[in-house]
């Protein structure tokens, strides 16, 4: 969906954005990064906002340099910041947006109406968008984002300032999206756990390089298979025991057995077998690996020129 | 698709063509703008004198009513490219009026607003936002300007006979590219002074004191160098010399009504005075290309 080869994109002297090579193909992709590591500009090049200094950037196979407009027309952006059209109403902005979009007037309305009734917005989408609470501007700015029905969406931020039960709704809503539509989503956010809940595949920035990129899924998938055991009595016996059922399998001391369970081993087994050797087991869980520690082990690493993969 | 199946779906309906899209911007602006009763009623009462004029070219034209009246075809008026020229000065006038209370509202509030990715990111580019703001003030300093002035201009061939309007058929071009000429130096100044100056208010009162101050200083200039090229500074001056040259009016005192009349000694060279205007027009451009982006990048 979206290939960056050597993208390089300088604002003024600085270079924001240094040579970036990666592929994001899964269909809701996380962007995450500390202030400043370009999160936000490789939003705006995409959208064609910033031009690259070097290298390319395309997107649905279309380079952004000479397919923007076509680009653009597929796309959905919800800014990070305050963003509305003065002296409109809801619908009437959300609709103009449509119209802008290629949308006719007739259809547009239509649209509008049932992008309200999507994000949840009543009778309030005929007040002044200026006179709307933060929350209520959030939803009006996915409401815009999704009316003429983009097959990618940019959310930049999309919990900034809002209330938890707010933060809630609009978590869900990219979850419905994901689930329910053929759009592809990218979110950008500082909070890992939106990010965790909503994406499929995570890529995180720092000083503008890729620092990390991986597929959460396959993550989760391989925590699933990674146990940790706190046992009383158990000992190299108990981790033959689990060796002979086909686990590789780990005694570090203290009682503690780390072990990766093979396709089709039930967890039943493994307490069976503690049953036979009258060991107890008095822990037990998967070894998670959560988006914070990948997080974390990514701005610990030096940034590389490309970490593409499992961490 | 009913409104209360509230799962996201895709569109695959019809879609506009891409190259009139920009024309959605003026739509929603007159709608607004409408709501303005101050702002309507001016623009209604500026089609006051174009209707009265025609009226004047009914009655030149009719002999009973002459009669009625007890005048004469001459005392009525004298329908020349003098008399257009002095129509299009005062529609002009009013135009400028018009312009300097509408054209700041017309970019500050999206700006102010940080409207300008929402409209950037859609297939919708920078020229046609642009070209969609420009056209509210186009559009109505058209209709006030060059479209009731052929519609005189027709309604004198009419009456008085092909004769006439062989005769007199540059008023055409005076009129219709005249205005123009004052609309596109009009409507640049007022968008970029919409684009940098975020108070509305305040950018009303630039452009009235860009317009003043800019001719006292060139006047000044004049008397101090004992020239005349500070009149190339006078927007006002530049436009009513141009258009003397349109109407090929050999008069200089008067013509083309209080803004736009043109000093008998200013003799600045019509070039000069067109080549003032498009480096003005090209400087408010440039305003304009550092302002409106998508993104505002912090130097």
């Amino acid at each position: 969906m979206i290939q960056l080869d050597d993208l390089v994109v300088r604002l003024g002297d600085r270079e924001i954005l240094k040579k970036l090579n990666i592929s994001l193909s899964a269909k809701t992709i996380g962007l995450l990064g500390p202030n400043g590591a370009g999160k936000s500009t490789l939003i705006n090049t995409l959208l064609g906002f910033h031009e690259p200094a070097s290298g390319t950037a395309r997107v649905f196979g279309l380079d952004i340099r000479s397919h923007a407009r076509r680009i653009r027309s597929m796309i959905g952006y919800m800014p990070e910041n305050e963003s509305h059209i003065a002296g409109l109403s809801g619908v009437r902005m959300v609709r103009l947006m449509a119209e802008l979009a290629g949308l006719p007037p007739d259809h547009a309305l239509e649209r509008t109406h049932e992008a309200f009734f999507y994000v949840g917005m009543g009778e309030a989408r005929y007040r002044d968008v200026g006179t709307y609470s933060l929350g209520m501007k959030q939803l009006v700015k996915l409401a815009q984002a999704i009316v003429h029905g983009p097959k990618l969406l940019f959310l930049d931020e999309p919990t900034n300032g809002l209330d938890p039960p707010a933060r809630l709704r609009m978590l869900q809503l990219i979850q419905e999206m994901r689930a329910t539509g053929d759009m592809h989503i990218i979110l950008s956010s500082h909070l890992l756990r939106d990010v965790e809940d909503c994406c499929d595949q995570v890529l995180i920035l720092k000083d503008g390089r890729v620092a990390a990129s991986c597929n959460l899924e396959e993550e989760r998938r391989a925590n699933r298979n990674f146990l940790e055991l706190e046992t009383r009595g158990g000992g190299v016996m108990f981790v033959e025991g689990i060796e002979n059922m086909g686990c590789d399998a780990a005694w570090s001391g203290n009682g503690r057995v780390k072990l990766v369970l093979p396709e089709g081993l039930e967890v039943r087994r493994i307490f069976e077998l503690a049953e036979q050797q009258s060991v107890q087991i008095r822990r037990f869980s998967h070894k998670r690996d959560s988006l914070e520690d990948i997080f974390l082990k990514a701005m610990e690493e030096k940034p590389k020129e490309v970490a593409i993969g499992r961490l | 698709m009913a409104v209360y199946k509230r799962t996201y779906h895709g569109y695959d309906g019809p879609l506009t063509d891409g190259r009139w899209r920009f024309l959605v911007l003026p739509r929603y602006t007159f709608e607004e703008m409408r709501k303005n009763k101050k702002l309507f009623n001016f623009f209604m009462a500026s089609f006051a004198w174009p209707v009265i004029a025609m009226f004047l070219i009914y009655l030149n034209h009719n002999a009973s009513l002459l009669r009625l009246f007890k005048l004469t075809s001459s005392q009525v008026l004298n329908i020349d490219s003098r008399f257009f020229l002095m129509f299009l000065g005062i529609q002009s006038m009013l135009g400028f009026f018009i312009a300097a209370f509408a054209g700041p509202s017309l970019i500050a509030p999206d700006l102010a607003n940080n409207a300008l990715p929402l409209y950037l990111a859609r297939p919708f580019s920078r020229t046609e936002y642009v070209l969609g703001k420009a056209a509210v003030l186009i559009i109505m300093l058209s209709m006030m300007t060059w479209v009731p002035g052929l519609i005189l201009f027709l309604l004198e061939s009419n009456l008085s006979g092909m004769n006439w309007m062989w005769i007199n058929i540059r008023v055409v071009a005076g009129i219709f590219f005249g205005a123009w000429v004052w609309i596109l130096v009009l409507t640049s100044m007022c968008l970029a002074f919409s684009a940098w100056v975020r108070w509305k208010h305040l950018g009303s009162v630039a452009i009235f004191a860009s317009f003043f101050a800019a001719a006292a200083f060139g006047n000044a200039s004049n008397l101090i160098l004992n020239t005349h090229w500070g009149s190339l500074l006078d927007i006002s001056h530049s436009v009513g010399t141009i258009w003397i040259w349109l109407f090929d009016e050999d008069l200089h005192s008067g013509a083309g009504a209080v803004f736009f009349s043109v000093s008998r000694t200013g003799v600045t060279p019509t070039w000069a005075c067109a080549g003032a205007l498009i480096a003005l027009c090209a400087f408010c451009m440039y305003m304009l290309n550092k302002k409106i982006r998508g993104t505002e990048v912090v130097q």
